[in-house]
């Protein structure tokens, strides 16, 4: 349900002066020229997240159906005032801090008369919604969060945003590399901070154009260093978790310009998972969801507690060709039980767990079954079937105990299936199991 | 009008639990109690220095950030609603100060004269910042002496801390300068927090005081070095370490309130009086004062030099 993203920049000035500065006015028309697309792409919710919205206690989420203030900038106020009134989907917050709760993670959600909503949102909302067409929801940027607990908040966002089935716009409001001119500088002569910085800012949006979103990502902690980026950039974990953590989007760069001496851009990114991938980086990393904060501030900060809870993750993908089923054991890792290819099912490898309960069958037949049991439900679960299968690889833990039981109850299913089979011994399974297989089928 | 004097300073942290623990009929959340002892030492100091008679309060608030300078509170009164966007459940105050725009604008005429760039904010709509706030309402809850309300400027976070500190140095002596001219009996709230590393959580009851205690030992064994500086009147020592105390524990003076305070008051070379020192979810929080008057009271309290 997620549609597109943009990443935009939160400076007040495009929509106060862009008189001011050809840059800012540039700035400002791309603004709109995005917001005309968003109003016009049938989006039912835009999800807002901010560097501007600092939280300390884990992430707050804005549910005030109707806030209105005028914004009088801290910094910027010389350029004037910016009276708003937005109009808040509070469900969809609620839904989202709930999910985060579910998952270890502090959040409480905000509905206060008079809540100071940020520079940047004000901004964005302004510029991209101005008709309050489409209801938005607003999450704060914890200042403390590393990589994980951002990814962990995207996560959260992504199985919200399934949940609650709404078509999404997700913006991510963050600048660039992030040093200002400390001095007051004409505006018409405004520019980049410093050469350096322009050259990383380019690098990047470089990236972005070609729809690098997980890639930007993995060097987003050498660009904050290298260009002071924007809360270390941290609003890019956010959205690249919220968006699937891959590099397949087609990206546009629709503007880059200096505001003060900092990066600004605007960038949409466009999911295609039929992008083809020939040089793709590796993944070294799974969803993750699961946090300990127990506030006591004896724990290192922002901890997995645990090993991502694979049930969970599976609820979080929205990958059209991922297979998972609630009738077979669930894997113990992140990853799905099928993925489909074209005309193709490729399995993962499929033990004898059983469904639900996670028991272990008692000897080779029972396991030998249960596999096959557990391979049926996620065949049929993908539309398949076990007469579709067309190749198997079996391991073994141990060969010469098992292997003619073993063949005796394989051959019980497949003696007239008949799918060409590679059986291997090998030396351990990474649960106390005698078996598994890997199965190749037609869709 | 001359021989205006700066009377007394502050280290004066702002955490809104402690005014949220007050139950102070102006801010709107209420509370069952908490952090007494931050709120017993404001108190003692407020007794202390309100007896003094002062003017005005001049407050550098962190939570005021600005990018290009300096700037100050540039009209006669706000008044208005500070919701804190980060415990909003434990600050949503209505405040109505008074300014002293005049000795504002001769501060900010003294630092530009130094070269610094100095700003006058005036329009009528801006908010308040919390930080200004609980600073000044924790010394002064009847709101009836005006104060100068001056900005954090952002250059040590985009350049150095070394910078930012340079800055804050000439601000306070420009500060001092424009007092003096000013004729004010003028005291200084330094609007910082020691160590400032915050817990990412909260207990269901935000008072639950079982819950409560520094967030790490590092940052403690700095908060008791630097405060042992304040207390042995070793300010100049202590102004050369600041810079290393921000980086090891992400202390907030970094913001810039606390130099500039010790350079307005001439780096005293006297002992600050440690009015307490706790913990707010797990940053630490020292109410010091300066003042001749206490000179030789606090003397006796501090560790021999």
């Amino acid at each position: 349900m997620i549609q597109k993203a943009f990443i935009v920049a939160g400076q007040p000035h495009p929509l106060l002066a862009p008189e001011k500065n050809a840059g800012w006015a540039s700035l400002r028309k791309a603004y709109e020229a995005v917001g005309r697309e968003i109003e016009s792409s049938g989006a039912e919710l835009i999800l807002v997240y901010s560097t501007q919205w600092f939280s300390v206690i884990g992430h707050l989420f804005q549910v005030d159906p109707k806030p209105k203030w005028t914004l009088v900038d801290q910094n910027w106020y010389e350029l004037g005032e910016i009276p708003y009134e937005f109009r808040i989907d509070p469900e969809f917050g609620k839904l989202y801090a709930k999910i985060c709760k579910e998952h270890g993670m502090q959040a409480a959600t905000v509905a206060y008369h008079g809540f100071p909503i940020d520079t940047g949102t004000v901004v964005a909302l302004k510029l991209l919604n101005p008709n309050n067409a489409i209801p938005a929801s607003v999450v704060s940027c914890n200042i403390y969060a590393e990589r994980e607990e951002t990814r962990a908040l995207g996560y959260a966002a992504r199985a919200a945003i399934e949940a609650y089935g709404k078509k999404t716009i997700v913006i991510a409001v963050t600048n660039l590399s992030n040093r200002y001119e400390v001095a007051d500088i004409d505006p018409a002569h405004d520019r980049i901070s410093s050469q350096k910085d322009d050259e990383w800012n380019r690098k990047i949006l470089e990236m972005f154009g070609e729809g690098r979103l997980e890639d930007v990502g993995q060097v987003a902690r050498d660009f904050a260093r290298e260009a002071n980026a924007d809360m270390g950039f941290k609003a890019i974990w956010w959205l690249g978790a919220v968006m699937g953590e891959s590099n397949k989007y087609d990206g546009k760069v629709w503007d880059y310009q200096p505001v003060w001496g900092t990066g600004s851009a605007i960038v949409e990114l466009t999911p295609n998972p039929r992008k083809q991938i020939e040089w793709e980086k590796e993944f070294d990393e799974g969803p993750v969801m699961q946090f300990a904060e127990t506030g006591t501030g004896l724990e290192t900060h922002n901890v997995l507690a645990e090993a991502p809870d694979v049930h969970r993750a599976s609820e979080l993908s929205s990958h059209e060709d991922v297979i998972r089923t609630e009738r077979a054991a669930k894997p113990v890792g992140p990853y799905p039980h099928a993925r489909r290819v074209g005309d193709l099912l490729f399995l993962s490898g499929i033990g004898p767990r059983k469904a639900g309960t996670n028991e272990i069958p008692e000897g080779i037949e029972e396991q030998t079954r249960a596999c096959i049991a557990n391979i049926k439900a996620i065949l049929e679960e993908a539309g398949s079937s076990l007469e579709r299968i067309l190749d198997i690889t079996v391991f073994l833990t141990d060969m010469q105990r098992d292997f003619a039981r073993f063949n005796k109850a394989y051959a019980e299913t497949f003696g007239t299936i008949q799918p060409t089979r590679t059986t291997v011994g090998v030396d351990s399974l990474p649960t106390p199991i005698d078996i598994e297989m890997k199965v190749i089928a037609s869709a | 009008m001359s021989n205006g004097q700066i009377i007394g300073g502050l280290l004066a942290p702002h955490p809104p639990h402690i005014v949220y623990g007050e139950n102070h009929w102006r801010n709107e959340p209420k509370s069952e109690c908490g952090w007494e002892v931050l709120r017993w030492a404001y108190e003692r100091a407020r007794k202390h220095f309100l007896a003094k008679k002062p003017d005005v309060f001049l407050v550098h608030s962190p939570h005021w950030q600005t990018v290009i300078g300096h700037h100050f509170l540039g009209l006669p009164e706000f008044h208005g609603l500070s919701v804190d966007p980060i415990f909003p459940n434990l600050f949503r105050f209505n405040y109505d100060l008074k300014v002293d725009v005049e000795l504002a604008e001769l501060i900010a005429e003294e630092g530009r004269a130094d070269g610094l760039n100095t700003k006058m904010m005036r329009n009528p709509n801006f908010r308040v910042d919390y930080g200004t706030i609980v600073s000044c309402h924790m010394m002064n809850p009847d709101w009836d002496i005006p104060i100068v309300g001056i900005s954090s400027n952002n250059s040590p976070y985009y350049f150095s801390n070394e910078m930012g500190q340079a800055q804050m140095i000439k601000l306070g002596e420009a500060t001092r300068r424009a007092i003096e001219k000013s004729g004010r009996r003028a005291i200084l709230l330094a609007s910082n927090t020691l160590s400032h590393r915050h817990f990412t959580t909260e207990p269901e009851i935000p008072e639950d005081m079982s819950r409560e205690h520094v967030y790490e030992h590092s940052g403690y064994l700095w908060d008791m070095q630097v405060i042992d500086l304040m207390r042995k009147g070793r300010t100049k020592e202590l102004i050369a370490v600041l810079p290393e105390f921000m980086d090891h524990a992400v202390s907030e003076v970094k913001a810039g309130s606390f130099a500039w305070m010790l350079s307005a008051l001439g780096f005293p070379n006297y002992p600050g009086e440690v009015f307490g020192y706790w913990t707010v979810i797990g940053t630490g929080n020292a109410v010091v004062g300066w003042d001749p008057d206490l000179k030789e009271r606090a003397t006796t309290q501090g560790a021999s030099a």
